[in-house]
């Protein structure tokens, strides 16, 4: 019974610990006053609406979208196709070019920010969300690689043999068989990239102009101080966030 | 609809090992021709090469007179069933049997309508809703020869396709796919390692070894009269007594064997079936072991310094130590070098 008693007391901590940020971010979102700090006065939507009222906030809300929907299906498409020459091929290195393509992974996005921004003003690259969507698709593309890798078997090395042997010819094969076996992992790929670029700040932050992404737009609302407004902000990109993570974990459940 | 193979001289290396060591072979249009041999001994590399899975490092390749190598495997007129079916688990049956049409561009009603026929010769009418998780292991076996067979290929090649099946319904499947052979009239290749598979369907038995054809022809007659040691003990057990030519007759531990047309040493060949109690010439033996079998006991037995294995009917008691006289059924007798 103690041993119970210290096991869910542990829990609880922990799990406060991780979560108690968030909760208090969204519950001070709605806080009916100034500053979103207790005590708590009451109960009001009204810095959500003017969240949305916001045409700044409104713009970088759809430019984060833009950015991580399109920057995450090229990292899948570039991803699932290098997954799949590893996969298959005897290459000789095979090892050796798996390890460089996802070494990224554990590279700071202060380094790939920086040499990016570096990269792209020797060639003359003007900033834009363009170049944020490049950052994104450097920093997803090794994970989308793995989680691809991981989902291709021999089964679908067999039913690739039998494709090409009915007479598909490469894109057909892929796009008829490969694809729809991993399904399950190519989405998960996908909106875990989303989850990634959606919150990313360091990148956009570094390779932006004019055009911002939400997270760099939340990071100039405070330079001018707490407010419950930016608790509105940060609530609803937790919500996308949390919607995304709950799609990859259904994704993944429901076919395996 | 059908096509005649003709392989010449092809050899293939994976580095240092060699799969195929210089095999030539014709297949006529139509023929249900197995490969046979144990494993490694080149019979899947020689399959893929016909399928285009591989290429050969020497030799060509001629399929209905077409010169096939370099072929990709989509462009060849053949079509395979693999071992381990290798169906689409995300389509149904009617979408895994018509993708072949739908590569070829037949339109959905056609390919629709030419599935479901193909399902029906298979002996699955009506099931082309179900997706390939919800069958048997004898049923996908049926579903990947319907998807073959869907686009008429001149050639089916067939890789260990009944492999992975119990016996009664693997004796089951090589009656229908005979059944369906004589059918669609398209030339069959077919690869196992089981040689009582390979007698009950084959047109032409093709025994290998180490890259090499042992033996080829009509099973009757690789069963026979094969033509090397090894192609004489695949196809079943098999005495070697080893045997001199003195006075144009075959002279050997059990005894003279009758009338020989060469000269020098040779091996005599005699199945356990042509070494039994009745006519022929008589072999005094002492029984060392007895395996009941059904049909006949199987005994070791020793004589002349020889161990040799024998077929007792069932009527005749026998005990290791017991002494019993047996007779080799001379026109059975295979001459090996």
């Amino acid at each position: 019974m103690r041993r119970f008693a210290a096991c869910a007391g542990y829990m609880v901590l922990i799990y406060g610990f991780i979560f108690l940020p968030v909760i208090v971010l969204v519950l001070f979102s709605f806080q009916d006053g100034r500053f979103p700090v207790p005590p708590l006065k009451g109960l009001t939507l009204r810095w959500h609406a003017e969240v949305l009222a916001d045409a700044d906030l409104r713009a970088a809300l759809l430019n984060s979208l833009i950015v991580a929907v399109v920057s995450s299906l090229f990292a899948l498409f570039f991803g699932f196709l290098a997954a799949r020459a590893l996969a298959h091929s005897g290459l000789r290195g095979a090892a050796a070019i798996r390890g460089a393509l996802t070494a990224p992974l554990s590279v700071s996005y202060l380094v790939i920010g920086l040499g990016l921004l570096a990269s792209f003003n020797m060639a003359g690259v003007g900033l834009s969300l363009w170049t944020v969507g490049i950052g994104h698709v450097v920093i997803n593309l090794p994970l989308c690689f793995a989680i691809c890798f991981a989902a291709l078997g021999a089964g679908e090395v067999q039913a690739e043999r039998a494709a090409r042997d009915l007479g598909a010819g490469e894109w057909r094969v892929m796009a008829l068989v490969t694809a729809p076996m991993i399904f399950p992992a190519l989405l998960a790929a996908f909106l875990l990239s989303v989850t990634f670029s959606w919150d990313e700040f360091l990148i956009a932050f570094l390779l932006s102009r004019f055009e911002v992404t939400l997270p760099v737009e939340i990071w100039s609302l405070l330079r001018s101080g707490l407010n419950p407004k930016t608790n509105a902000v940060g609530s609803l990109v937790f919500l996308v966030s949390a919607i995304a993570f709950l799609a990859v974990e259904l994704a993944t459940k429901r076919r395996t | 609809m059908t096509a005649r193979i003709d392989v010449e001289n092809l050899t293939r290396r994976y580095g240092e090992a060699t799969a195929l060591a210089g095999v030539s072979l014709v297949v006529e249009a139509g023929e249900y021709c197995v490969l046979l041999g144990p494993s490694g001994c080149g019979k899947t590399t020689l399959l893929n090469i016909l399928g285009g899975f591989a290429d050969p490092s020497s030799g060509n390749l001629r399929i209905g007179g077409r010169d096939m190598v370099g072929v990709p495997a989509a462009a060849r007129p053949t079509t395979t069933v693999f071992q381990d079916y290798a169906l689409f688990p995300h389509m149904s049956l009617r979408d895994n049997v018509g993708f072949g049409l739908r590569m070829r561009g037949q339109g959905r009603e056609t390919r629709n309508r030419r599935a479901e026929e193909m399902l029906a010769l298979v002996g699955l009418a009506g099931a082309g809703d179900k997706r390939p998780s919800q069958l048997s292991g004898g049923q996908r076996q049926r579903v990947a020869l319907a998807r073959a067979l869907a686009v008429e290929p001149d050639v089916l090649l067939l890789d260990e396709p009944l492999g992975a099946l119990d016996l009664n319904l693997r004796r089951q499947m090589q009656e229908e796919l005979k059944a369906i052979q004589r059918r669609v009239g398209a030339t069959f290749v077919h690869v196992t390692h089981d040689q009582e598979e390979a007698m009950a369907i084959a047109d032409r038995i093709v025994v290998m070894n180490k890259g090499l054809i042992e033996d080829e022809g009509a099973p009757e007659r690789v069963y026979r009269r094969p033509k090397s040691r090894f192609a004489a003990a695949f196809l079943g057990e098999m005495n070697f007594v080893p045997a001199e030519i003195r006075g144009g007759r075959f002279m050997t531990a059990l005894g003279d064997m009758g009338p020989a047309e060469a000269a020098g040493a040779v091996t005599l060949g005699i199945r356990p079936a042509h070494l039994r109690p009745g006519v022929g010439v008589p072999v005094e033996a002492v029984v060392r072991e007895v395996m009941f079998q059904g049909i006949h006991r199987r005994i070791r037995v020793e004589a002349g310094g020889l161990e040799l294995l024998a077929h007792l009917p069932l009527g005749i008691e026998a005990a290791p130590g017991h002494r019993v006289t047996l007779a080799v059924d001379t026109a059975e007798i295979v001459v090996l070098p």
